[in-house]
């Protein structure tokens, strides 16, 4: 199982701030994937990253149930 | 220094902390809460961050800047939660020994700052509220 913290437009569209994951998600990219079917409108979005250990992953990183996960949206600070 | 904090910002604090004896010159930027986004008013903004990723991004940027232009002392503080027309959610200070560093090192963070760290802005209009730069 991993836990994914949401944050913005993302936390909106799922609805809550963490969402635990049981399903099979092993890496960055499937984890984006599984989201994008599950929640259609996050396809909507400028972008989609994925932090792991709050550094941005590439998609072909493994995901340990471990890891603090985190969805990045668009940003828009400053 | 670098903080995300929920706390009004202290612009005079934050460019006093940048003072150094070697510098020339102190260049700041602030960032306020503009009344409109293409000609819509705007009646707040909500900033959120992720916050331990936001400080380790912000760190990141300082540090480049500092492996290019020769800064002394610099200082990046933003602000989260609710802010009002014509608050500030960003100051960034930084001092050098020469004023042509300073403008570029500016520019170059909360330009960076813009594209990198995990923070979030929400618009408030009198019909809704809108996730900046979340959609196309």
């Amino acid at each position: 199982m991993i836990s994914v913290k949401l944050f913005g437009v993302t936390r909106d569209i799922v609805g809550r701030p963490i969402l635990e994951i049981q399903e099979n998600v092993e890496t960055v990219g499937e984890l984006k994937e599984f989201m994008m079917i599950t929640y259609p409108r996050i396809k909507g979005l400028n972008s989609l990253m994925v932090a792991v250990n709050s550094e941005y992953a590439q998609d072909d990183l493994e995901i340990k149930s471990t890891d603090e996960v985190a969805l990045i949206p668009p940003v828009s600070g400053g | 220094m670098i903080k995300i904090t929920d706390q009004v910002l202290d612009t005079q604090a934050i460019i006093n902390s940048v003072e150094a004896p070697e510098g020339g010159a102190i260049n700041v930027f602030i960032g306020t809460v503009r009344n409109a986004t293409k000609s819509k008013q705007v009646l707040k903004l909500e900033f959120e961050a992720y916050e331990p990723m936001a400080t380790k991004e912000l760190t990141k940027i300082v540090n480049q800047a500092k492996q290019r232009w020769p800064l002394l002392k610099v200082a990046v503080h933003h602000r989260v939660g609710v802010l009002a027309i014509g608050e500030v959610p960003v100051v960034i200070a930084l001092s050098t020994p020469h004023r042509a560093a300073g403008f570029e090192a500016c520019q170059y963070i909360i330009d960076t700052l813009k594209v990198t760290v995990p923070i979030w802005k929400k618009e408030f209009f009198e019909d809704g509220e809108v996730w900046v730069a979340a959609h196309p």
